[in-house]
């Protein structure tokens, strides 16, 4: 799926604008990573994308059709947060299996069908025993995991990725990197991820886009970026990581 | 030494303020007999005042979690202009004084007050009656769900309802599935508190029942009734009653504790 960012602007309450006109087109297949410092507007970008907050002006295509206005639920994005976000109150199989669970009619698989699918994304994220577990028990990266299997279980159009690394000490963090990375291959789902980590964003994306002050500065692939930083921002920010 | 002397003020303490009484209620009432006790319960006055004090706590207990639930939801997810007055407002039955607002109540929806003036020529009397009691045991409960679902719903966040959310569930679906899992145990706590504040109490009851012997005598206010008529025995038997009646939410609460699971701590 290819997904357009036309020109989208959003501010909040009247303040300054958190996005100015950004412009964006994610390919089929790409895994793109959203780089910034805390307030350059990545997270809202990517909360605009999953639906969860309106745009006040621009619009969004996915494969040309206009998406701008679709509620969150219809727009079939998986969504990995920066919590988690995992259902505390149900084990690990219930979690990845929720989307299956409240697709409406005829669309719902039966309950085998749906088991099935869950086992199979256990052990894509190599948990084949742990479906029975509730989320408290689990690691964080165990947790981390889980949460991309639910986000996969609906076969996302999109799968977005808001800082997930971010709760996970430094050596889980490198080698989750990697995980995920294969994840997204294995599935062949069209990826973006949020992150303020440039070594993270270098490692695992395809492009970056690089964000400052509401307005992406330059995107390109990381070799791109770091040999031809179209402005002081990106070469000092990627520099200094 | 000093642990010593704390804990037995601390029990010294209960047993003068809290077991002595109660434990006096009970030995009072079958001072004269399990059979004069079983008589003076089953006195056609005292069933009536029982029945309704059940009753009531019944319908009273269903608006209290519906709007519980709803209030308690809307401070916790919506930024909105008064949200803070609201949580404010919600508390104001548990500072004032019961007989405070059973006269409120009476002012506004008696027959000289505005609303039951205005709904007198079509024969609704709201005062003096079951809906008069119904009402005034709403107002002094109102806070005791709020205060238990809103800390829960405000600390588990928004995050698992915007991931239920992008998972294609709907607002049911959300509410059903993810929210109120989370919540039910402090619901069933408040409940259990407005339920036994309920069916105790007397001072804005007393004020709008318009104690009519039989028929809108709850049973605080019979019990206040039969000690007034120097029915001492009368007075401590249905005294039991109701002391019963609380002493059982307490024991419904004790047991739902017990089962109250702690996710991930136990297995």
């Amino acid at each position: 799926m290819t997904l357009e960012i036309d020109r989208i602007t959003k501010s909040f309450d009247g303040d300054a604008a958190v996005l100015n006109e950004v412009s964006l087109t994610v390919k089929d297949g790409e895994f793109l990573a959203l780089l910034g410092p805390s307030g350059s507007g990545k997270t809202t970008l990517l909360n605009l994308i999953a639906g969860l907050t309106k745009p006040d002006g621009g619009t969004l295509r996915l494969d040309g059709d206009d998406i701008t206005t679709r509620p969150a639920g219809a727009r079939r994005f998986g969504m990995v947060f920066q919590s988690y976000a995992l259902f505390r109150h149900m084990t690990v199989a219930d979690n990845i299996g929720f989307g299956l669970r409240v697709l409406k009619g005829k669309d719902r698989p039966t309950k085998p069908a749906r088991r099935a699918r869950v086992a199979e994304l256990l052990d894509l994220i190599e948990m084949p025993d742990l479906g029975d577990r509730y989320p408290a028990q689990l690691s964080g990266g165990q947790q981390q995991r889980v949460a991309m299997a639910r986000a996969l279980a609906i076969s996302p159009r999109l799968l977005l990725l808001d800082e997930p690394f971010s709760a996970l000490d430094a050596q889980v963090r490198r080698n989750l990197r990697g995980s995920v990375r294969d994840l997204q291959q294995k599935v062949g789902v069209t990826a973006i991820l949020v992150t303020h980590d440039q070594a993270e964003a270098f490692e695992i994306a395809d492009r970056v886009a690089v964000m400052n002050g509401g307005i992406i500065e330059q995107v390109g692939t990381p070799a791109d970026l770091a040999e031809r930083p179209s402005s002081d921002f990106v070469r000092d920010f990627i520099g200094a990581a | 030494m000093r642990r010593t002397v704390l804990i037995a003020l601390a029990i010294l303490f209960a047993a003068i303020v809290i077991v002595l009484p109660v434990a006096a209620i009970f030995t009072r009432a079958f001072a004269e007999g399990l059979s004069v006790w079983a008589a003076a319960v089953t006195e056609p006055e005292t069933v009536a005042a029982i029945r309704l004090t059940i009753l009531t706590a019944l319908i009273v207990l269903p608006v209290n979690i519906v709007f519980g639930l709803c209030a308690a939801w809307a401070i916790a997810r919506y930024r909105f202009p008064g949200r803070r007055a609201l949580l404010v407002l919600i508390e104001v039955p548990f500072a004032i004084s019961p007989i405070v607002a059973g006269l409120c109540f009476l002012l506004i929806y008696g027959a000289y007050g505005p609303v039951g003036a205005a709904l007198q020529p079509y024969g609704i009397q709201l005062m003096f009656n079951l809906i008069g009691i119904v009402l005034v045991s709403l107002f002094v409960t109102c806070p005791f769900v709020v205060r238990e679902v809103l800390p829960v719903l405000s600390v588990t966040g928004e995050d698992e309802e915007r991931a239920a959310l992008t998972l294609g569930a709907n607002g049911w679906q959300i509410f059903r599935f993810v929210t109120f899992p989370n919540i039910t145990w402090a619901l069933v706590y408040g409940a259990i508190l407005a339920t036994a504040r309920a069916i105790g109490e007397f001072g804005a009851v007393s004020v709008v029942s318009g104690a009519i012997r039989g028929q809108t005598m709850t049973l605080p206010l019979q019990i206040e009734l039969l000690y007034n008529d120097y029915n001492t025995t009368g007075a401590f038997a249905a005294a039991t009653v109701l002391a019963l009646l609380a002493l059982l939410t307490l024991v419904l609460r004790g047991i739902i504790s017990y089962f109250h699971p702690a996710r991930g701590a136990t297995a």
